[in-house]
């Protein structure tokens, strides 16, 4: 079968690799039709995840059609149409059964902190990803479900991680009516996340990048007040300005271990792999949210220290929270949002690119080129 | 607003956002929200029709951290160790916890032995490492690269000379090496 192949640092290429087999009796190879690259697929394709392996495929988001289960399996069978959530997970264990999915104990050797996730690295338990034409994925009677058949692909891969993620970060920064919401970072993420405020009764929503392009989409599609941090000397003095000089009540982190704003942070996080990740938008986060308030990250950290200016955090009250998205407790809801109008995930889409032409895709996404948001892989064009 | 009790006052009322945003306030109810609370015991809550999982065969030696008990019922079956780098990432899960900051170091520096590893042994294959096809720089011709690059307030034009540094330094060093090599072996062919 053709798949993604990670060769090293920013280099990566499609290969003939061999089709996935069975391996536990709860398995299923699922023939993938869609996928997609995730910003934190560019924390591994820059090298920052510790235990990313030459060889492996990425693809965290993807949904396809079951060609194969094993024995055991009774929830799917051949031919359905399904989508995945990007936790691997086994149902039973302590905290599955606590609805904590993403921190399932039972699927990933190489580390307790973190559970299973498709396609990123060893540290996250060394499964393959989905771009490519076939995945493996374990307990199929478990994460996998149909999609409904009003849904098309395009929708259904972004509600594997991305939408699910945002909607779930806005969840965590406990939005009660009326509250004033910065989200950090335009992409797929704080786009869903800053939409999601509003569905749980924000009074304002603020987003904060410096891509006027994606600003642009944040205020179109998320209806969002938009700044470029680029434009102002100091941006959490800006964002005080504007708040009555109390801060907001809720922010989230939407960018993760990339953030840019702090020269001195973006390159020995990202460049020369000193931190865990540049918590430059997690730091402002605490910085611009007002005492006693909520900060919720999403934006996804390497498992080493980062430089979190955690002494303002304790002084100022604030409750910090967050998680690996739990993705298939998310997914009854916004079915229903999907389908009563007021989410459309595919409209973050910018670009559809077949498989064989994912280098070029993740160069375009990673450096923000020809005004990337979101990138799609088609694995079996059809 | 000088600091008093009271919240500042929005611009739009309620009422109104509720006309204006497609949605708003369908998940006004802070406790009727898929994930509050975050934990909520059900064990049947998953479908799933064990206890605990069956074992998925171990084909290889399979390393764990040693803060797991055990090998975890599933696992990957991605790129087993190899070379010296795989030594170094088995050296490191067998000695180092997720606590220490030698078990990530060694995890990052065997994935940079690795890179340079795979790069040698694709020498010896019919589909050696490209770094100009395999990084997709080309698609700055194809994709607007300048223009998206200039347009705007972008922070992170400051560090975009990093990146072919970065990817082209190990290639720059395996060719300094390569060079001084052949120097040396063509020298001493020159003294015989």
């Amino acid at each position: 079968m053709r798949a993604m192949v990670y060769r090293g640092p920013y280099r990566l290429r499609v290969e003939e690799k061999d089709r996935p087999a069975i391996e536990h009796p709860n398995d299923a190879i699922i023939k993938v039709t869609r996928a997609a690259i995730c910003g934190s697929d560019l924390h591994l394709y820059h090298g920052m995840m510790p235990d990313t392996r030459v060889g492996m495929t990425f693809g965290h988001e993807f949904v396809g059609v079951v060609d194969e289960v094993g024995p055991s399996v009774r929830n799917v069978q051949p031919g359905d149409r399904v989508m995945v959530p990007f936790n691997v997970y086994c149902g039973s264990c302590f905290f599955c059964a606590r609805g904590l999915f993403s921190n399932c104990h039972n699927v990933n050797p190489n580390a307790t902190a973190v559970g299973g996730i498709y396609g990123y690295s060893h540290t996250c338990g060394g499964y393959d990803g989905g771009q490519a034409e076939y995945v493996r994925v374990p307990f199929a009677d478990i994460g996998p479900r149909q999609i409904p058949e009003w849904m098309d692909d395009d929708d259904a891969v972004l509600l594997t991680d991305a939408l699910a993620t945002g909607y779930f970060g806005a969840q965590l920064g406990d939005i009660v009516e009326g509250d004033v919401v910065v989200v950090f970072g335009a992409g797929p993420v704080g786009l869903y996340a800053a939409k999601s405020a509003w569905l749980m009764g924000a009074g304002r929503v603020i987003v904060i990048d410096h891509l006027d392009y994606r600003l642009e989409k944040a205020a179109a599609f998320a209806h969002a007040e938009t700044y470029n941090f680029g434009v102002y000397d100091d941006i959490v003095v800006h964002l005080k300005k504007i708040t009555d000089h109390l801060g907001a009540d809720v922010a989230i982190d939407a960018v993760g271990a990339e953030a840019d704003g702090n020269l001195l942070q973006h390159v020995t996080a990202a460049k020369l792999k000193l931190q865990g990740g540049s918590p430059v938008a997690l730091n402002w986060a605490i910085d611009s949210v007002r005492k006693g308030g909520n900060v919720s990250v999403m934006g996804a950290y390497g498992p080493m220290f980062s430089a979190v200016k955690f002494g303002d955090a304790l002084n100022k009250g604030l409750t910090l929270r967050m998680n690996q998205c739990p993705v298939k407790r998310q997914w009854p809801r916004l079915f229903e949002h999907i389908r009563n109008g007021y989410l459309k995930p595919s409209d973050i889409v910018t670009h559809r690119i077949p498989l064989e032409h994912i280098a070029e895709a993740y160069h375009i996404f990673s450096a923000k080129l020809d005004g990337c948001i979101k990138p799609l892989i088609v694995p079996n064009p059809a | 607003m000088a600091y008093t009790a009271d919240k500042p006052k929005l611009a739009e009322s309620s009422d109104e956002l509720r006309a204006r945003i497609p949605g708003w306030g369908v998940d006004l109810d802070p406790k009727d929200r898929p994930s509050v609370p975050q934990e909520r015991f059900d064990p049947t809550l998953n479908g799933a029709h064990w206890e605990f999982p069956e074992r998925q065969p171990e084909k290889w030696p399979r390393e764990r951290s040693i803060e797991h008990k055990f090998l975890t019922p599933v696992f990957g079956t991605s790129c087993p160790p190899k070379g010296l780098s795989g030594m170094i990432r088995r050296y490191s899960y067998r000695r180092y916890s997720e606590g220490r900051a030698a078990h990530w170091l060694l995890l990052l520096a065997a994935d940079r032995v690795d890179a340079v590893e795979s790069t040698f042994a694709s020498f010896l294959t019919r589909h050696p490492d490209n770094p100009i096809t395999e990084t997709g720089v080309l698609s700055e011709f194809t994709h607007h690269g300048l223009p998206s690059r200039l347009g705007g307030k972008r922070v992170d034009r400051l560090h975009h000379p990093l990146d072919p540094v970065l990817v082209a330094a190990p290639w720059v060093l395996a060719a300094g090496v390569a060079y001084l090599a052949l120097r040396r072996v063509a020298g001493r062919s020159t003294q015989d």
